[in-house]
């Protein structure tokens, strides 16, 4: 079988992976859009570069799906442009036009807290520990849209299993990233970064509980938390931690993001809650995008068979 | 030039009767341009993932900006002695009024679908929507007396009392934004409310200056405070 190789390239003629991520701006800057295209081109094999639209090989389906028949998954370009990603800017478009600058390789993913001894996990390390499922999700936001998403990923307790956690741990917290240089809205005082979410330890535990890193079997867009993002379908989008770097295993029930940002309309629970109201608005309807009437939300997301156990005896309204 | 006052001569501009009719024209066109960017979207699918969000939001921030525009013509004319401006000021004001209607009906219609339990539990229960719901109320008098004919029959003293209320409904309007965003978000609340204080400020320093200064040497203070030009 042949082998074939591309002509190589000295690595004085690699663009620096930082300057690189920042290549629009530059172009828009100086307004030399031509030749910066054409040395674009020439630097074009940056890893991250690479990774972005690849097909993901050897998709596996899962049980847990929705049935398309019942649910149609919601158009790529919706999922992909309208998003909360504060790190990338306030508005919904705002991470489609500045998560260009999240540099997703290399990337490591630091284990530490509970744990008999730190680890530091490689993305490729990662992806190899299971078969990528394909997910198709319920995805519904606090603020009252919602959509449906096929997710590839693979259960947390993959991860879980290889931290070799001590008794002590009861709460897993997810950090993302929060460097400036690629994520300019982390400059503002707006939330307390890093951004951090966290779950009980048998909420993590679940196997609907996953770790995303595709979307329509394609590796995840930026904008969606790449290269590794977490997925509760039964809980409000924001839990979901995008962009992981560091997964901490601790004893005591941590605060969160938001629940540092607003302790009365942002519970740690967080499960999706027709019932419960947020202070400023009702959850009992919500509107799927791209849908014109609105639907009435489901206890727990619609995943109330899987998870309801888990708050057996709970006072939902307290434990918001 | 001077000016038998002593004051800089200025040359206000007055537009004739066509000029002013030709600027009328051309601000109302303007001022329908958000209104026609919003159905070129709707037809074109240019509204985004979330079209009646969308709507309501451009709605509600071209409220807010002609409400800001509306309040911005009293301060300019001051300034810039134009005085011609004032004669714009009722139709910047009617278009406040029109896209504050489009959003109320955006959010009764496509939002709510006419429940109007699930409204009347929105306006009691969530304050934003109270106090939205209040602003929006208290532009609806001034919409209604807004013609020649109700500013004579209320008489000018009156007519400005009422119409005073916008700023109030300015003050519900910015608490309304700051109410419904997230923190995330609060820049934009917080660059309308910034504004809307610099146009309200300048009112009421006006108003403070009008006052007439406060008696300064220790004598003026010694003297009776005079309530009654005569005896009673």
């Amino acid at each position: 079988m042949p082998v074939y190789r591309s002509t190589p390239i000295a690595p004085s003629e690699i663009t620096g992976a930082a300057l690189y991520a920042r290549r629009r701006d530059f172009i828009k800057a100086a307004g030399l859009g031509a030749i910066a295209g054409a040395l674009g081109v020439r630097a074009g094999l940056a890893a991250a570069e690479q990774e972005r639209g690849k097909r993901i090989e050897g998709i596996v389906k899962s049980s847990f799906s929705l049935d398309p028949l019942n649910e149609k998954a919601t158009p790529f370009d919706k999922i992909t442009g309208y998003n909360n990603f504060y790190e990338f800017g306030p508005d919904k478009d705002s991470p489609l036009k500045h998560a260009h600058r999240l540099r997703t390789r290399p990337w490591t993913v630091l284990v530490e807290g509970e744990v008999k001894r730190p680890l530091t996990f490689s993305v490729e390390d990662i992806l190899k520990w299971a078969l990528p499922e394909e997910r198709v999700y319920r995805m519904r936001c606090v603020e009252g849209w919602s959509m449906v998403v096929p997710w590839v990923g693979f259960p947390l307790n993959e991860l879980i299993k290889r931290a070799e956690i001590t008794g002590n741990a009861k709460f897993v917290e997810f950090w993302s990233l929060a460097d400036p240089e690629q994520m300019p809205y982390v400059r503002t005082p707006f939330l307390d970064w890093p951004y951090t979410e966290a779950l009980r330890l048998d909420e993590a535990m679940h196997p609907l509980t996953i770790l995303a890193a595709g979307l329509y079997g394609e590796v995840l867009p930026n904008q969606n938390g790449a290269p590794l993002r977490l997925v509760v379908p039964w809980k409000y989008g924001f839990k979901g931690a995008k962009s992981i770097v560091k997964i901490r295993f601790v004893a005591r029930q941590p605060q969160t993001v938001w629940t540092k940002a607003g302790p009365d309309e942002y519970g740690f629970y967080s499960n999706v809650n027709p019932d419960v109201d947020h202070p400023r608005w009702s959850q009992a309807t919500e509107r799927r995008l791209g849908e014109f009437f609105k639907r009435k939300t489901l206890p727990f997301n619609g995943y109330a068979g899987q998870v309801a156990q888990l708050y057996a005896g709970m006072d939902l309204r307290k434990f918001f | 030039m001077k000016t038998a006052s002593g004051r800089a001569f200025n040359p206000a501009f007055s537009p004739t009767p066509n000029q002013l009719a030709a600027v009328k024209t051309a601000l109302f066109a303007v001022a329908l341009i958000p209104l026609a960017s919003l159905a070129y979207g709707g037809f074109n699918d240019g509204l985004g993932a979330n079209p009646i969000e969308f709507v309501t939001r451009q709605t509600g921030t071209w409220t807010f900006n002609f409400l800001l525009i509306t309040l911005t013509v009293t301060p300019l004319r001051a300034l810039s002695g134009q005085h011609w401006l004032l004669r714009l000021r009722r139709m910047l004001g009617l278009f406040c009024f029109f896209y504050a209607a489009l959003h109320f009906t955006t959010y009764l219609w496509l939002d709510q679908f006419f429940d109007i339990d699930a409204i009347a539990r929105d306006i009691v229960k969530r304050p934003f929507i109270t106090v939205g719901f209040a602003a929006f109320s208290l532009l609806l008098p001034l919409a209604a007396t807004s013609s020649n004919r109700a500013i004579r029959r209320l008489g000018g003293k009156r007519w400005q009392a009422l119409h005073r209320s916008v700023y109030l409904t300015g003050i519900l309007a910015a608490a309304h934004y700051f109410w419904l965003v997230k923190a995330t978000a609060l820049i934009y609340p917080l660059i309308y409310a910034g504004l809307l204080a610099i146009l309200l400020g300048w009112r009421a320093k006006k108003r403070i200056a009008s006052y007439g200064p406060f008696p300064e040497k220790a004598g003026a203070s010694l003297r009776p405070i005079r309530f009654f030009r005569s005896r009673p």
